[in-house]
């Protein structure tokens, strides 16, 4: 039940978008079009678990037991640039073709506020373990593809509208985002 | 400025002194913040105790008691305060988890006979506007000097004396009920210690 | 006097020509997510400066012993080494603003702003004009952030850094302190800043 209750709040009720504020650049930068937000959704989705799984290990068995826990914000940046150049190597071997799908995204995700931000969340969760820290990862990542696939798809609709000249760009895509994130207000009780 | 040719060596080499210049200056400002850090902590639970309590001059921290509600999982603590050697009273923490969106926590202050002398709010999440007005003057004052046996903490929709703030009846609700736990702790405590001065 | 005005222009342009926030849309993530007060905005905007100076400072000390290929991982070790120490200092010194910036402390470390001045500038630039690049960059972002926090907590609050100027039960314009109204109030405040900077260009 807890994990239905994770996966709701972390998709409708805490948007890690719309509510929570990580993985804006990418939002507003990469959704002008919805073929490149799902690419990047996928990115995000296999960076943000692996590091999660990653960093929650380690700050179980050597920062805690070793008293270092201040270093938790060097190492687990440090453990998301090593790992999304892994992945890059690892994926242009075993396979191209995904490669070349998510290749143009994977550098960008290592200063993406969401996969620090949810390696960091994902320890204080309430009786926290492996396995929920995981799903938490997982959960966030549906709910940042879903935001972006969303707000992606508002964008190309927007392109044939007819946008005041002073707010064309930025100011009508934050304008947007703003209703999307009012929408989701609408999930506040879910859970 | 040229670029550094980048040979195994050097590359190893420069990562590795800027890991331990990193690490050596972390340490350091690790171990000269450690002692502010906890005193920061200790401050802000003695500030909000003395706001909730009539004066004092013991140390509620180092007499303060732990015990575990019942029905519920997590322990709360009781920090009884004395004036010249006499019981005066005690900051009890008091919590629910039925909240609008989930834990509210308050520190009640008790005066020796029972009654509500302040109560201060340590945690809550509740909507902003609507649940948080819960830390306002025009609401808490309701609750001073009242005495938890005669003052019914449920909201007049239900039957009690509270009257609950506008929208938030459900905060209203947890807040109720995390008085009456403190409450509750601090009856027990009382009782069992002969303290109770009715 | 080129160089003086050439060290000018470098201060000058973090704050309007380039503003990170309105203009090079870096940093977004803590610009929406503690401006929920004035305050915390100028907090955050201070917190990031000095990260920001630093980090530039000791890259542009040490740029011509850092290998190539290597520079993107030193970098990163060495922002985020300030940032530790801007939390571990928070959180002993103002715990207030600690508990209010919350996971957006860390978070400096992935501000694309810091990073990319080190690549873009500090790695290629003396220490004089890293250190007037970061500080233009800084004053920037301050005045994004205090800017937008005050907007939103004066509508969203009924009151400025704390001060305030309805009555405790006033109805205000909640929205704004909420995250739609982050959103809403940056892009009215793009707007307005985009505006006044066409016509003084």
């Amino acid at each position: 039940m807890d994990y239905l209750i994770i996966l709701l709040a972390a998709v409708f009720v805490n948007n890690i978008v719309l509510s929570q504020f990580l993985g804006i650049c990418p939002f507003l930068g990469v959704s002008n079009q919805v073929s490149t937000s799902i690419g990047m959704s996928g990115a995000v989705l296999f960076v943000m678990t692996i590091a999660t799984t990653v960093t929650y290990l380690l700050n179980e068995f050597v920062l805690i037991p070793s008293g270092l826990s201040y270093l938790r914000t060097i190492t687990f940046i440090l453990v998301i640039a090593a790992l999304v150049q892994m992945v890059e190597i690892i994926l242009k071997k075993v396979s191209p073709s995904l490669y070349q799908a998510l290749g143009v995204f994977l550098p960008l995700i290592t200063t993406n506020c969401a996969v620090l931000g949810v390696a960091i969340l994902a320890l204080g969760l309430e009786n926290g373990s492996l396995i929920k820290a995981v799903f938490f990862a997982v959960s966030n990542s549906i709910g940042f593809a879903l935001a972006l696939i969303v707000f992606a798809s508002i964008r190309e609709q927007l392109e044939l509208a007819n946008i005041p000249k002073g707010m064309k760009g930025v100011p009508i895509n934050l304008l947007i985002a703003g209703l999307l994130s009012l929408a989701f207000l609408g999930f506040a009780a879910l859970v | 400025m040229g670029k550094k040719e980048s040979t195994l060596t050097s590359m190893v080499l420069s990562l590795l002194v800027i890991t331990l210049a990193s690490g050596l200056t972390l340490g350091y400002v690790n171990d000269w913040t450690l002692e502010p850090k906890a005193q920061a902590k200790l401050d802000r639970k003695i500030n909000a105790i003395k706001l909730v309590l009539p004066a004092f001059d013991s140390n509620p921290l180092e007499d303060v008691i732990v015990v575990k509600p019942a029905q519920h999982q997590d322990s709360i603590e009781i920090y009884p305060a004395f004036k010249d050697e006499k019981f005066i009273g005690a900051a009890v923490i008091g919590y629910s988890d039925r909240g609008y969106s989930g834990l509210v926590k308050l520190m009640v202050g008790f005066n020796d006979d029972g009654t509500i002398e302040n109560i201060a709010v340590l945690e809550q999440k509740e909507t902003p506007g609507l649940g948080t007005k819960m830390k306002n003057e025009s609401f808490i004052s309701q609750f001073r000097g009242k005495h938890p046996s005669s003052y019914n903490l449920r909201v007049t929709k239900d039957g009690g004396d509270v009257d609950a703030m506008t929208g938030a009846t459900i905060s209203t609700r947890a807040f109720g009920e995390s008085v009456q736990m403190a409450f509750e702790e601090f009856r027990n405590y009382a009782e069992a210690n002969y303290l109770l001065n009715q | 006097m080129a160089e003086k005005t050439e060290q000018r222009q470098n201060f000058l342009k973090g704050i309007v020509k380039d503003n990170p926030v309105f203009v090079m849309l870096l940093g977004m993530c803590p610009t929406l997510g503690v401006t929920s007060s004035a305050f915390n905005g100028l907090g955050m905007g201070v917190a990031t400066l000095f990260v920001l100076l630093m980090s530039n400072i000791v890259v542009s000390l040490v740029k011509s012993q850092i290998p190539d290929k290597v520079r993107i991982p030193a970098f990163i070790i060495i922002i985020a080494s300030f940032v530790t120490i801007v939390e571990m200092v928070l959180e002993a010194f103002i715990p207030f603003l600690y508990e209010q910036l919350g996971i957006f402390i860390p978070l400096i470390v992935v501000n694309c702003l810091i990073l990319g001045r080190a690549e873009a500038f500090a790695s290629k630039n003396n220490l004089w004009s890293s250190i007037l690049d970061a500080l233009g960059m800084g004053a920037g972002f301050i005045l994004a952030l205090t800017a937008l926090g005050a907007v939103r907590e004066v509508l969203g609050s009924g009151s400025l850094f704390g001060w305030s100027f309805v009555s405790e039960d006033a109805n205000t314009f909640i929205l704004f302190i909420l995250p739609p109204g982050a959103f809403i109030a940056l892009a009215y405040l793009s707007l307005v800043f985009n505006r006044l900077t066409v016509k003084t260009s």
